[in-house]
């Protein structure tokens, strides 16, 4: 033992020895990317024109490297590499496991085609305000927010993320921006700092931040900690975070005023970690506490999915409208939260997946419309049907989409959360879920019968739609009709998520190979 | 000392709080500031408090003799001190750029991005 000049002290009680496995340097990937490509394009911040080429490719790479984490993931189990090489707990691990690899997947999709439509939406002045190097390390920490398996870790790509989408939110400082931007900023800083409050108090009573270990010390500590507490405060900072009633106005006050591509982005991904991070706090580490609670999740769940859906009946500007659209979808996927059966987990998920897909679709949709009508509003928009008969096709699978009709990809996953509500016995959870989708049907099939299927007052409108707005729309709605007519695999994949979520045992065990716990 | 800081944490949180529900925004910026702090308290209370013993090994041993101070709270603390102070710059030059262009720090005035009184969507054509 002695530690003295010249002999080598043993070091594998508390380091890793072995050098990283290459295969394993994949985990890190989908941060590093955006991260190394974003400081490239503040390098060259001056040469605007680079820009968009270098974000589509850094994203292009990005979105490889996730396929192939997900394909590693489903067959090999997650895949774990720790920081530093100290041993776990003690260093910081990125652990990803199918959920977050999955959902990472989607949002680098979705971040292609917002970025390719970016060519058209962001003006020079955007570019040279630096919407790309945003644009990519929003996207790093979204990808370390999906990957990390360190809860103080997680906490610091939410802020990442977040102060990257300030930047894309004021692009342009027109007032409506900066109103919508401090609502935007100061309910989602409180809500960070409630995750902070958390984590520190999960800190005090685990001694410890990483995930696998809280999970295996939970079931020691149960009934002495203060857990149900703990589960709480989660449940409000992460709700606020993805916009459940009632700390969800921060959402439509703020996500109609940026450039459509940015709503597009935010609206798809952000909320969606919220949505993650409650899956990943209370159905893993917590599953006790989240019964506890469910009662309340899935009141929060109706209340959220319904007035969504009301608030969206009565907006006339068609992305205010989407605004409530996406806080209803929240709703449905607090619904499995709250029921918390593998079924149900696994509809959660598959329905996050839908509404990644469909939320940027029916934003970029929505500044298409703008393009061929030239307005939002639904008082002014009309006649596209007879304008532009593709642009109505598309819209037309989009909105079956949004109500959860087949055969696009929104029935599956409520197929499954209607099957699992009634199969615990309860079926007013059930019947909220679907009379939200018919107040859904009721506001996007308004909608669509004005703004396309009215004649205007005028002749059809004049507006040319760019092939590009073909192009994106194409992107998003194909794999939504993918998932609608064969959903096996991505239910498949899903339900592989949610096991892994409600049986950890494979998480720890990577993370802790041989059972090694300190 | 546990107990004095969590009655400093517990006066923290009513100031920030308090001042956060005020309408006009700098006072919600300082809440938030005060808010903050009472956070970076509360984890550093969380990591337990021992005075004045530098966690360091001795030479030839492999564990501290004695209980140390706690280094993992303090570096918690410093990143969660950078994120919430450069968030707070942030919102304050958002804050001025807001009420020059808008004219008002009144939370209840800012209504650009959502206007009263906005049409509801026509009933049929």
């Amino acid at each position: 033992m002695a530690a003295v000049s010249g002999t080598a002290v043993d070091i594998s009680g508390a380091m890793i020895t072995a050098p990283t496995p290459l295969a394993d340097w994949m985990v890190i990937a989908p941060v590093a990317v955006p991260i190394v490509f974003g400081a490239l394009l503040l390098m060259v911040r001056h040469h605007t024109r680079l820009h968009a080429g270098l974000a589509i490719g850094a994203l292009g790479l990005t979105f490889i490297a996730n396929v192939f984490l997900l394909a590693r993931v489903l067959t090999d189990g997650p895949v774990v590499m720790t920081m530093g090489r100290w041993l776990p707990p003690f260093g910081i691990s990125f652990t990803a496991d199918t959920l977050g690899a999955s959902m990472a997947l989607v949002g680098t999709l979705v971040a292609i085609v917002c970025a390719l439509y970016s060519t058209r939406d962001i003006e020079a002045v955007g570019r040279r305000y630096g919407f790309y190097p945003f644009m990519l390390l929003m996207m790093a920490g979204v990808g370390g927010a999906f990957l990390t398996g360190d809860i103080f870790n997680l906490y610091v790509w939410f802020e990442v993320f977040l102060i990257s989408s300030f930047g894309m939110l004021v692009l342009g400082s027109e007032e409506r921006q900066l109103d919508g931007a401090m609502k935007y900023g100061v309910l989602n800083l409180i809500a960070t700092s409630l995750f902070l409050i958390a984590t520190a108090y999960l800190y005090g009573i685990f001694g410890t931040l990483n995930m696998a270990d809280i999970a295996v010390k939970a079931g020691e500590l149960r009934g002495t900690a203060p857990l149900t507490t703990l589960a709480t405060l989660y449940l409000l900072a992460f709700g606020m975070k993805a916009a459940a009633f009632p700390v969800n106005f921060w959402l439509p006050a703020s996500y109609h005023t940026p450039r459509i591509v940015t709503a597009a982005l935010f609206g798809s991904v952000l909320t969606k970690i919220g949505i993650y991070a409650l899956l990943r706090t209370l159905v893993m580490l917590f599953p006790p506490e989240r019964a506890l609670l469910s009662g309340l999740i899935a009141w929060v769940a109706a209340a959220t999915m319904i007035l969504g859906v009301m608030g969206a009946l009565a907006q006339t500007d068609i992305r205010r409208m989407m605004g409530f659209v996406v806080i209803s979808g929240i709703g449905v996927m607090m619904a499995g939260l709250a029921l918390g059966t593998p079924e149900a987990v696994a509809g959660t998920i598959l329905y996050t997946f839908h509404s990644m897909l469909l939320m940027a679709a029916l934003y970029l949709l929505a500044g298409v419309m703008n393009e061929a009508g030239g307005s939002y509003s639904l008082r002014e928009v009309s006649g596209l049907y007879r304008s532009h008969p593709l642009l109505a096709g598309g819209a037309f699978v989009l909105v079956l989409a949004t109500a959860g009709l087949p055969p696009a990809s929104g029935l599956w996953p409520k197929v499954l959360l209607v099957k699992a509500s009634l199969d615990v016995g309860n079926g007013w959870l059930a019947f909220a879920i679907l009379a939200s989708g018919l107040l859904t049907t009721i506001a996007l099939g308004r909608f669509f019968l004005l703004a396309f299927w009215r004649q205007g007052a005028e002749e059809a409108a004049e507006g040319e739609v760019p092939v590009l707005g073909y192009v994106v729309l194409a992107a998003l709605t194909l794999p939504v009709l993918v998932i609608g007519v064969y959903p096996e695999p991505f239910i498949r994949i899903a339900e592989n998520a949610a096991s892994g979520l409600i049986d950890p045992s494979i998480y720890i065990g990577t993370v802790f190979p041989a059972g090694a716990t300190p | 000392m546990e107990a004095v800081l969590a009655i400093l944490v517990g006066v923290f949180f009513a100031v920030g709080i308090y001042l956060m529900l005020s309408r006009h925004i700098i006072r919600i910026l300082l809440g938030i500031v005060i808010f903050g702090n009472a956070v970076n308290l509360t984890i550093f209370i969380a990591g337990r408090i021992v005075r004045e013993v530098p966690p360091i090994i001795p030479v030839g041993h492999d564990v501290p003799d004695t209980i140390t101070a706690n280094p993992l709270p303090q570096a918690l603390i410093l990143t969660a001190i950078v994120i919430s102070f450069s968030l707070f710059a942030f919102l304050l030059v958002l804050a001025f750029r807001a009420y020059q262009d808008l004219g008002t720090d009144d939370t209840d005035g800012m209504r650009i991005a959502e206007p009263e009184g906005e049409d509801l969507p026509p009933l049929g054509y």
